[in-house]
C-alpha cells in the first residue's frame, strides 16, 4: 500500500479525459492542469464527493466518495501512477480474487471495472518501481507491471516464503525503501508472551518467539525465494505492526505497533478497567536497524509518558521499564488498532498535510466496558521527518455509530491507506469492502 | 467454535479471579446453592448469568455477543453455542481455548483462559444466559451438567 510512483499529477484517461479532480486541485495549483481538457467540452468529468461525503466526517474543504463497495475484506491498498487501485483481499478468497484491481473508465472517480488475480488472502500490497508487491500471511510475491500499470503475468514471483503464520497477528504487512529493500512485519502470536493464558501468568523469559516473530524483517525486494536465513531481523520487540511506511524525508522506516491487551482482565489487582482502556499505548516508532521496542517486557503508558514493566515480567503499573528500549514518537490511546500508516507526499491537500502521517485506526474491542475508540483516520503533522504537532482525527464516522459501537456493528472499519497520483487519499474498509476516496475542494 | 466457547469461558474463567463479593468462596457459596429449579427460575438464572457475563465475558465477546472478527469468536447466532452439545461449551469454560480454530470460515485467534474457579452454578448461569441472549434461544445449562463435565475432565 502506500507509495505510488512519484507522479503524474494529472490523470489522463483514455481519450483526453481528465479524470482528476480538477475542481479539487486547481485552487492549490497542484496540477499542471488540465490535460488539454478545457477546450474539449463534453468529455471532461470531474471527481466530485458523494452527496453525503460517503457518510464520513471530514475537516472543512474535504469531501469523500465511495469508489466501490462490497469488495470483502479489503485490507491494504495501492494506487498505480495511472490511478488504478489494487486491493489486497483477506480471508478465503475466490480463485483469482485475492488481489482486486479497480479501474475508472470515465473519470468520475467511481470504479467501472473490477478485475482480479491471485488465490491467496493476506494484507500487504505496495506498488513501487514498476512492480506490484503483495503478501499472503506466509509469503510475499511481486508482479511486474506494464506501462499501463497492469500485471503482466498473474502468476507472479515469490520473493519471500515460509514466514511464521499461527493465525494470530499473522498479517505480513510490507513497505519498501528506496534502496532495494522490502520490510515485512512478522507479528508475535501472543498477547504478552505468557507461559499460559490464565490469570497472573508469568511471561516467558526470555520470550522465545522473538527469534522468528515480534519484529520487522528486511529482505531484498528483487531477489526470489528468500526466507528467514536470507533476511535480516531489522527491529525486534514489536508486538504486531500492521501499518508501516517508508518516510522519504527522514529516509527511515516508521511503524505503528498494536499494543498489548487485557491489563485488567489478567491483572485485576493491579489495573482497573480504565487502566486497561487507556494505558497500553498504540505507538508510532521510527526504526533504525537493531532497534528493540521492548515487547513483551514493557508497554508504554501514555499518561505517565514512560515505558513500564509489563505485569507478566514483574511490573505493577508503577515500575519503569528499561532504558534500552526505544521510545515512541507518538503514543496514541490504547487498543485503537492502527492498521495503516501513510506519509502524504501529494499536493492536493493544504500545506499542513504535506509529508505528514495518516494513520487508519481499525477500531478497538479491548476497551469494553468503556466505549470503543478508533474507527477513524488520524493525522500527525511532520516536519523534516519528525512529528511537529499534536495528532488529530482526520476522517471519522466510518462506524456510523454514535453510541453502542461494537466491532460487529460497526458499519465500516478503516484498514488501508493509499495516495493517488493527483494527491487523493484512499481508504479501504475490511468490514464491508468499501473503498473511499478523500479529496480536497476547499478554496 | 470450540474456540469461541472457549473464549467465553475463558473469559469467564479469567475474570472469575477478580475480587468479587459474591465469589469469595469459590466452591460452595450459599446464595448460589439456593438456585431455584430451571423452569421457575429462568429469570433469576438469566439475571445472575448476565452479571457473570458482564464481568467475565464482555471484554472479549462484547456487549452484543458479537465477538471481534478474527480475534474473539461470536456467541450470538453461533450454532455451536446453541446446539445440544452443552458438554463442549462447559469444557471450553473449564479448560479455556488455546488453539486457533476455524469457525464458519473464519479463524478466531485470541486465547481464552480456563475458568475453573467459577462454581458449577455460575457456569450454568452464564452459559444459560449466553444461550438465551441476543438472538439465541436454547435450553438451559444446569449445575449438574457442569458438575458432570468437571468431574470427567479432572
Amino acid at each position: 500500500m502506500k507509495k505510488t510512483f512519484p507522479v503524474l499529477s494529472v490523470l489522463l484517461l483514455g481519450l483526453g479525459i481528465s479524470a482528476g479532480a480538477q475542481n479539487v486541485g486547481d485552487n492549490l495549483g497542484s496540477h499542471n492542469e488540465n490535460a488539454g481538457g478545457s477546450g474539449k467540452a463534453a468529455k471532461i468529468v470531474a471527481v466530485v464527493p458523494d452527496a453525503d461525503n460517503a457518510n464520513l466526517k471530514l475537516p472543512a474543504g474535504f469531501g469523500a466518495l465511495r469508489v466501490a463497495e462490497g469488495l470483502g475484506k479489503a485490507r491494504h491498498i495501492a494506487v498505480t501512477p495511472q490511478g488504478d487501485i489494487y486491493i489486497k483481499v483477506n480471508g478465503k478468497v475466490a480463485e483469482g480474487k485475492g488481489i482486486l484491481k479497480l479501474h475508472d473508465t470515465n473519470g468520475d472517480g467511481k470504479s467501472d471495472e473490477t478485475t482480479g488475480l491471485a488465490n491467496y488472502g493476506g494484507t500487504g500490497i505496495v506498488v513501487k518501481n514498476g512492480y506490484l508487491y503483495a503478501s499472503s500471511d506466509d509469503d510475499v510475491y511481486r508482479y511486474k507491471l506494464d506501462a499501463k500499470g497492469d500485471v503482466i503475468d498473474p502468476k507472479g514471483e515469490k520473493i519471500i516464503y515460509g514466514l511464521l503464520n499461527k493465525h494470530h497477528h499473522e498479517s505480513k504487512s510490507i513497505a519498501l525503501d528506496n534502496a532495494g529493500n522490502i520490510y515485512v512485519n512478522i507479528g508475535a502470536f501472543t498477547n504478552s508472551c505468557q507461559e499460559n493464558p490464565g490469570l497472573h501468568s508469568k511471561g516467558k523469559m526470555p520470550c522465545n518467539i522473538l527469534d522468528s516473530a515480534g519484529g520487522i524483517w528486511q529482505f531484498k525486494a528483487d531477489k526470489l525465494n528468500q526466507t528467514y536465513g536470507d533476511g535480516v531481523k531489522f527491529a525486534t520487540g514489536l508486538r504486531n505492526v500492521v501499518g508501516l511506511d517508508w518516510n522519504t524525508q527522514a529516509n527511515q522506516l516508521f511503524v505503528m505497533q498494536h499494543g498489548r491487551d487485557d491489563l485488567h482482565v489478567l491483572w485485576p489487582e493491579l489495573f482497573t478497567e480504565r487502566d486497561n482502556a487507556e494505558k497500553p499505548a498504540e505507538c508510532l516508532y521510527v526504526l533504525k536497524k537493531g532497534d528493540n521496542a521492548g515487547f513483551p517486557y514493557i508497554y508504554f503508558d501514555p499518561e505517565l509518558n514512560k515505558k513500564m514493566v509489563a505485569p507478566e515480567y514483574g511490573g505493577d503499573g508503577k515500575t519503569e521499564g528499561s532504558k534500552e528500549y526505544i521510545d515512541p514518537l507518538v503514543a496514541f490511546p490504547a487498543h485503537m488498532a492502527p492498521n495503516a500508516l501513510l506519509f502524504y507526499t501529494g499536493n492536493m491537500f493544504p500545506a499542513k498535510y504535506k509529508n505528514g502521517a495518516f494513520i487508519a485506526f481499525h477500531g478497538s474491542w479491548n476497551r469494553a466496558p468503556l466505549p470503543q475508540e478508533g474507527y477513524y483516520v488520524a493525522f500527525v503533522p511532520f516536519e523534516n521527518g519528525r512529528p511537529s504537532g499534536k495528532w488529530e482525527v482526520f476522517a471519522n464516522n466510518f462506524s456510523g455509530k454514535e453510541t453502542g459501537l461494537t466491532p460487529r456493528n460497526a458499519d465500516h472499519r478503516p484498514c488501508g491507506l493509499a495516495q493517488g497520483p493527483d494527491g487523493s487519499l484512499y481508504v479501504s474498509d475490511d468490514q464491508k469492502g468499501t473503498i473511499y476516496r478523500i479529496i480536497y475542494n476547499g478554496k | 467454535m470450540k474456540k469461541l466457547i472457549g473464549c467465553i469461558i475463558a473469559i469467564i474463567a479469567l475474570m472469575s479471579f477478580q475480587p468479587s463479593p459474591k465469589k469469595t468462596v469459590p466452591a460452595k457459596s450459599k446464595p448460589v446453592a439456593i438456585l431455584p429449579p430451571p423452569v421457575t427460575g429462568m429469570k433469576a438464572t438469566m439475571d445472575r448469568g448476565k452479571l457473570i457475563y458482564l464481568k467475565q465475558c464482555l471484554a472479549c465477546h462484547q456487549v452484543d455477543g458479537g465477538g471481534v472478527p478474527h480475534l474473539n469468536a461470536p456467541l450470538d447466532a453461533a450454532t455451536q453455542v446453541v446446539n445440544n452439545n452443552k458438554e463442549r461449551l462447559i469444557k471450553i469454560v473449564l479448560k479455556g481455548m488455546t488453539e486457533s480454530v476455524e469457525l464458519d470460515g473464519e479463524y478466531y485467534s485470541n486465547k481464552m483462559a480456563p475458568h475453573t474457579d467459577l462454581t458449577d452454578q455460575e457456569i450454568a448461569d452464564v452459559l444459560t444466559y449466553v444461550r438465551n441472549s441476543w438472538t439465541n434461544k436454547a435450553s438451559a445449562v444446569t449445575p449438574a451438567e457442569v458438575k458432570a463435565v468437571r468431574l470427567k475432565i479432572k
